[in-house]
């Protein structure tokens, strides 16, 4: 039974394993599916039973009324800056900081490390009346910088590209390119930012759909008819300045395409980049 | 790794001073004794030059770890701070500079506000209905997914979808999902002969639909992550239980589970975390109606409280309580499980 299995313990799953796998897959997408198929369908459709099974006629139409009534142009466009500039710096800062946590030498280091663990733990609850006064004082309301700024570094972050380039990168590495009359940023550009490139890779895709994602700060920071991002404007339509339910669906529809397409591109390796966080974290 | 073997390291540092410093790079020990005299403007730059060195490598660290500690002062601990010096004062959101010093009177408020309690309550109730069924079904999926399958790694791509799904969208979605008259999920009771549920108004019926969307969304992410520690698992540990003559069942209960522990209570702590700051989720199944969490506020959590206090009713300083008043309780989340998690590894 358990003999020769040189390639492992693992056994092949039986045909209830996959029947619970596919009926926990249908239940992961058909929310999705359906969504899709709700937008193409019309609001006096989906007051009436059974609801729909299938697709109907009015995609674009509905996806039409959404774009232009909700701002969805906007709001995507706008998500796709924050995102990238979130995502970018927070790549950017905490390879430099996991750099320096993981391979250099300085006073305070490990008071400062705890420091950044410790912050982790700090709900954002915490800080949205005084980052509220500050943004209002400085009358960023509705601008994106807002938004951007106090999300653009990250603990998690920091301590992520740590725990990577302590193993990834070899300290001998580091020392030949300092003999060779490297300073410290040649060190960076040369050795440590391509050794760490895989890392950023994950880093950078993780942080990218949690700053699409963002909820909590963006509906404080930002108003539905001013300059939104998605998920603001997609709050907005559910709280039915535009009634119609199939539109509400188009709209929540094209908030989540590009990341589905992502996932679609992509999907490996984020897979690869959470399994990875989580046995490192 | 290898890539960046010496080909793609630029030979010499800062082309003049560098090359004119350490001709042979190979030999840097001998160097100096091999330099015939070296004339005063040579010994002036080797010095100049370890200089900038030292200055570099102690100075470095700390500039990489600047913008982290700059951008953290500014956006995290800072107002951190001033959200308790806040929560003593009298601020409305009209006219946030105006505060009035009110000691400790926006907690004392609190302490008698049936609608803290209450939501208070809820954030209980639905961090714990959401919570443990989404970690133990996270379990099971794991479990399944660490067989050999064909399409592995589409079930695993499938599981992490809803992730990639925002709090709005799918919030939006499952609104419909759950409607009173025409939802899918009252229509599929109705075949089975059930009545049709109002999802939105009931009490325990909206506090379980509200915790349907957070374990939808959570549950392919927690699997993944169980998956990932199932695979590091050593095997030796299954054959010798295999040995042992222990079938697959019980090699789950007694060598997966345990050796599990460590994930299992992350994962629990990172939950617990997330089920304290709810409040998309609340806010959005709620409809046109607002920041109230249902009619009789009976799915509002404590993030939504925060929210309609400060941004619906004005009250920054009593927003600022509240939000004092969660970091407290998820301190004495944190050290529960701490002591939990002391009391386990004892017993192991």
């Amino acid at each position: 039974m358990f003999s020769a299995r040189r390639a492992g313990r693992r056994l092949h799953g039986g045909r209830i394993t996959h029947a619970v796998l596919i009926v926990f897959t249908a239940g992961s997408l058909f929310p999705l599916v359906w969504t899709a198929i709700a937008a193409s369908r019309n609001s006096s459709r989906l007051a009436r039973t059974p609801p729909p099974f299938w697709f109907g006629g009015n995609l674009l139409g509905n996806l039409e009324i959404a774009w232009t009534d909700a701002n969805m142009g906007t709001a995507l466009l706008n998500t796709t800056i924050v995102a990238g500039s979130v995502a970018t710096g927070t790549v950017v800062f905490s390879t430099l900081a996991g750099f320096a946590f993981a391979k250099l030498r300085f006073r305070f280091k490990n008071l400062l490390l705890l420091l950044v663990i410790g912050t982790m733990m700090v709900p954002p609850q915490l800080s949205v009346v005084p980052l509220y006064m500050l943004i209002a004082e400085l009358s960023w309301t509705d601008q994106l910088q807002s938004v951007v700024l106090p999300t653009l570094v990250s603990a998690f972050g920091v301590f992520f590209m740590r725990q990577y380039l302590i193993e990834a990168l070899p300290t001998e590495l580091i020392e030949a390119a300092r003999v060779d009359g490297a300073n410290s940023w040649r060190v960076v550009w040369h050795v440590v930012f391509p050794a760490a490139r895989p890392a950023m890779a994950v880093l950078g895709m993780l942080t990218f759909v949690m700053a699409w994602n963002d909820f909590f700060w963006p509906i404080i920071a930002l108003t539905q008819n001013g300059n939104p991002t998605v998920q603001v404007a997609l709050t907005g339509l559910g709280r039915g300045y535009i009634p119609d339910q199939s539109v509400i669906m188009a709209g929540a529809l094209l908030g989540t395409l590009p990341l589905l397409i992502a996932f679609v591109v992509f999907g490996k390796h984020i897979v690869g980049g959470i399994m990875q966080g989580a046995v490192k974290g | 790794m290898s890539m960046l073997g010496p080909g793609e390291r630029p030979p010499a540092g800062h082309s003049t001073t560098a090359v004119a410093a350490a001709p042979s790079p190979g030999e840097e020990g001998a160097a100096p004794p091999l330099a015939p005299a070296p004339s005063a403007a040579e010994e002036r730059r080797r010095a100049r030059r370890s200089r900038r060195y030292r200055l570099d490598v102690k100075w470095s660290p700390y500039a990489f770890v600047m913008p982290f500690f700059v951008f953290f002062l500014a956006f995290g601990l800072f107002p951190l701070l001033y959200t308790g010096w806040a929560s003593l004062h009298r601020v409305e959101l009209t006219a946030p500079t105006d505060m009035e010093w009110v000691g400790l009177r926006n907690f004392s408020r609190l302490l008698e506000d049936e609608f803290f309690w209450n939501a208070l309550r809820n954030t209980v109730t639905i961090g714990l209905i959401s919570t443990v069924p989404q970690l133990l079904m996270a379990l099971g999926i794991a479990h399944l997914l660490n067989y050999r399958l064909r399409g592995s790694m589409f079930f695993r791509v499938a599981a992490l979808t809803p992730y990639a799904t925002s709090v709005a969208a799918a919030t939006l979605v499952f609104v419909l999902l759950f409607g009173r008259d025409y939802g899918m999920i009252n229509w599929t009771l109705g075949l089975a002969g059930f009545d049709n549920v109002d999802w939105q108004n009931g009490e325990w019926t909206s506090q379980l639909a509200v915790s349907t969307i957070v374990i939808w969304r959570w549950t392919g992410y927690n699997a993944l992550i169980y998956l990932a520690a199932m695979q590091s698992i050593p095997n030796d540990l299954y054959e010798s239980a295999a040995l042992d003559g222990a079938s697959r069942r019980q090699q789950f209960i007694h060598v997966t589970v345990p050796s599990l522990r460590p994930t299992i209570l992350f994962t629990c702590v990172v939950s617990t975390i997330g089920a304290t700051q709810l409040f998309g989720e609340p806010l959005l199944f709620n409809g046109s109606a607002g920041a109230t969490g249902g009619a009789d506020h009976q799915f509002q959590t404590l993030g939504l409280y925060l929210y309609e206090q400060g941004w619906v009713n004005l009250h920054l300083g009593r927003a600022s309580a509240i939000a004092w008043a969660m970091f407290l309780i998820l301190l004495v989340i944190g050290a529960v499980n701490w002591l939990l998690a002391r009391r386990l590894s004892k017993s192991a």
